[in-house]
């Protein structure tokens, strides 16, 4: 498989209380052609933030402020301001976490798809139309010509995260980013969206860069998968290495807290104490406030990356110091604590 | 619609019911009817004048309605006048107001039209660049501009624009006015650009507020991630969406088009409502005054109902019933 999109070194910076916090600090990683790479890491941790950054659409007063993106090899943070407009929606596409405000409230539906074509091709209204049409057929719109001349507020929740997938679609892209795609949904629809995500990608050929907390979708979709904590991507690796084999003590206790792994008839284990805010990310690794095996290396330094095997790596003194713990997930442990 | 369009309309009635009472309770609380005499007759007439005064313009009546006196009296008579429109004669002049009226409407249209459209057409276009260009040096001196132009009383922009271009360039007369369409636009010019320069900052500053709130919308995030460029981006998404707070302001304004500039007209010497208006204060004359509020408060209500129906207009979330 060949590399569409490689991260590296990206930072975005907000300037929090007169300091500049890297909200997204010296991410690294890369997606390629036909694959799916989960995102995950808990609330606030900087997953959205990666995904407008990639889009180049970080909301003020947020900048980047380093590294590159690169889409085949071309780094988007280079481009010009109609450049990067072609490349959005027209070779990477972004559906939002917030499917209930992301539609234009005063346009019918149709007629957002169709600018959203009509803005990368140049085809009539009327074939943009037809196209909108095939396009709600295939995301599993009911009922799809009273759809296009409906207002969003008309439409239900998953219907209009429906009429999001149909737009970000439209083009065609080489690369989706779908970030929470469904966690505003109820469960059921929940599943049936993402189903129709991969089989659109097997259709349509695309990557997906899939941000979400929750570890089950991940076993479901991801190809390769990359947690993030406080900024940071503290591992990434194949699905079946970081959930099966985790090394970062991050990662083994997100697994530990998940209830399909937990052991029946006891309380599920947590991750003692909070995800600190990002005025007081501490200065060495992000997670040694909330580590048992953090020791002062861990408090004054930040880690680098150490690779397991050649697509596994972690950013953890201990793992690279040896006195990780065992690799968790797959199977559960004995009770953390 | 249409039922929702009458219950308006009753909610308007007694809105209007209720203002009249206030202000039949204000005027005569204040100022007896003989003080009215007194101030359109002057100081040194005779009781008797007075009194004949009074009975012409029906203020020899009890106030209230009382044993004897049901229906004849002022509060009833006050009601009855201003529902018919017979609005009777002035008391400052015995002029009959109807035909004040009718001279009047026409010189406040001739000047506030224009001040309306033309004020929409400036800052509306103003309000979306500043908009576009948010957060640089060009946003930044808007705004400082506006505030500028809004801090400055208007009274200082009427002087000023008289004795600058009027008295030292004589390029357009100082006040005055006459309906002959070759000469009243020289007339008008000066009242016209003294309005647009006073209220431009104002209206620019909160057009841009409402954009830049729009612009930070998550729909807009939207239109940005699918390709638009940013001038379109306001064009279609961020003017649309903003016109249902700018429909508020603007179509609540439509109706007192007619009731003419209070401060414009009476500086500027044009004969319309507004003037009238300021001189029913200036000379204690009641019957005109009342007539003007009056006036004044069926225009709101009005202009309230067609804010309303404006909504169903440009939202397609309103449902009007
Ligand atoms: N406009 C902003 N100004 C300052 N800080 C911000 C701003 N927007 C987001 N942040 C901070 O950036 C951090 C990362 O936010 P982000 O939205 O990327 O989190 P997330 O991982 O997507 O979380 P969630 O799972 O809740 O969506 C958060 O800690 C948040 O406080
Ligand atoms: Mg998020």
């Amino acid at each position: 498989m060949s590399r569409l999109l490689s991260v590296e070194g990206l930072t975005t910076r907000f300037p929090l209380a007169g300091v500049h916090v890297p909200i997204v600090d010296e991410s690294t990683f890369a997606i390629d052609r036909g694959e799916v790479l989960a995102l995950v890491g808990e609330s606030g941790c900087g997953k959205s933030m990666t995904a407008l950054s990639i889009m180049r659409l970080v909301p003020k007063p947020g900048r980047i402020h380093s590294g590159r993106v690169e889409l085949l090899g071309r780094d988007l943070l280079g481009l010009s301001v109609t450049e990067m407009r072609a490349v959005r929606g027209g070779r990477i596409s972004m559906i939002f976490q917030e499917p209930m405000t992301s539609l234009n409230p005063v346009m019918r539906c149709g007629d957002q798809v169709v600018e959203a074509i009509r803005l990368h091709d140049e085809v009539s209204r009327k074939d943009a139309l037809a196209r909108c049409r095939e396009l709600f057929v295939q995301v599993g719109i009911p009922d799809p010509d009273a759809r296009l001349r409906a207002y969003p507020h008309q439409l239900s929740g998953g219907l209009k995260q429906r009429v999001m997938i149909a737009m970000a679609l439209s083009t065609r892209p080489e690369l989706l980013i779908a970030d929470e795609p469904t966690t505003a949904l109820d469960v059921t629809i929940q599943a049936q969206i993402l189903r129709q995500l991969l089989e659109l990608r097997r259709e349509i050929g695309m990557s997906i860069l899939l941000i979400t907390h929750d570890l089950g979708i991940v076993n479901e979709l991801a190809d390769r998968v990359a947690v993030m904590y406080a900024g940071r991507i503290i591992e990434q690796g194949e699905r079946t290495d970081v959930l099966g084999r985790a090394l970062h003590p991050y990662t083994q206790g997100l697994l530990r807290s998940m209830p399909a792994l937990a052991t029946p008839g006891r309380r599920l284990p947590e991750i003692p104490g909070v995800v600190p805010s990002p005025a007081e990310w501490p200065m060495g690794c992000r997670f040694a406030t909330r580590c048992q095996l953090a020791e002062d290396r861990c408090r004054r330094e930040v880690p680098g990356a150490t690779a397991r095997s050649d697509n596994h790596v972690a950013s953890c003194h201990a793992v690279e110091e040896g006195r990780a713990q065992a690799p968790a997930g797959g199977e559960p442990e004995g009770a953390a604590r | 619609m249409l039922a929702y369009v009458i219950r308006r309309m009753a909610y308007g009635v007694i809105v209007v019911l209720g203002v009249l009472f206030f202000l039949f309770l204000l005027f005569f609380t204040v100022t007896s009817p003989d003080d009215v005499a007194r101030k359109a007759l002057g100081e040194r007439v005779p009781e008797a004048v007075v009194e004949q005064w009074k009975v012409n313009h029906g203020y020899d009546k009890p106030l209230f309605p009382e044993p004897g006196a049901w229906t004849d009296n002022m509060l009833v008579e006050h009601y009855r006048r201003m529902l018919t429109f017979d609005f009777g004669r002035s008391d400052a002049d015995d002029t009959p107001i109807a035909d004040r009226l009718r001279a009047g409407v026409g010189p406040s249209l001739a000047l506030t039209v224009p001040l309306f459209t033309f004020s929409l057409l400036a800052s509306i276009p103003l309000a979306l660049l500043v908009a576009l260009f948010r957060d640089t040096y060009i946003d930044r001196m808007g705004v400082v501009l506006c505030v500028l132009a809004m801090s400055v009383s208007i009274l200082l922009y009427i002087i000023g624009a008289q004795y600058l271009i009027g008295r030292l360039l004589h390029w357009f007369p100082i006040s005055g006015f006459d309906a002959d369409p070759r000469v009243v636009v020289r007339f008008l010019a000066l009242p016209l650009l003294v309005g647009l320069v006073a209220g431009i900052g104002g209206d620019v500053r909160f057009y841009r507020t409402v954009f830049i709130e729009e612009s930070n919308t998550d729909f807009v995030r939207t239109a940005r991630a699918k390709g638009c460029g940013e001038a379109r981006i306001m064009g279609r998404h961020v003017l649309r969406n903003s016109l249902i707070p700018i429909l508020t302001q603007v179509v609540l304004a439509i109706p007192f088009l007619f009731t003419g500039s209070l401060l414009l007209e009476s500086f500027f010497g044009i004969p319309g409502l507004g003037a009238i208006t300021v001189d029913a204060i200036n000379g204690n004359d009641f019957s005109v005054l009342r007539t003007m509020v009056y006036i004044g408060s069926l225009l709101f209500v009005g202009g309230q109902i067609l804010t309303d129906l404006s909504y169903g207009l440009v939202d397609p979330r309103v449902r009007l019933e």
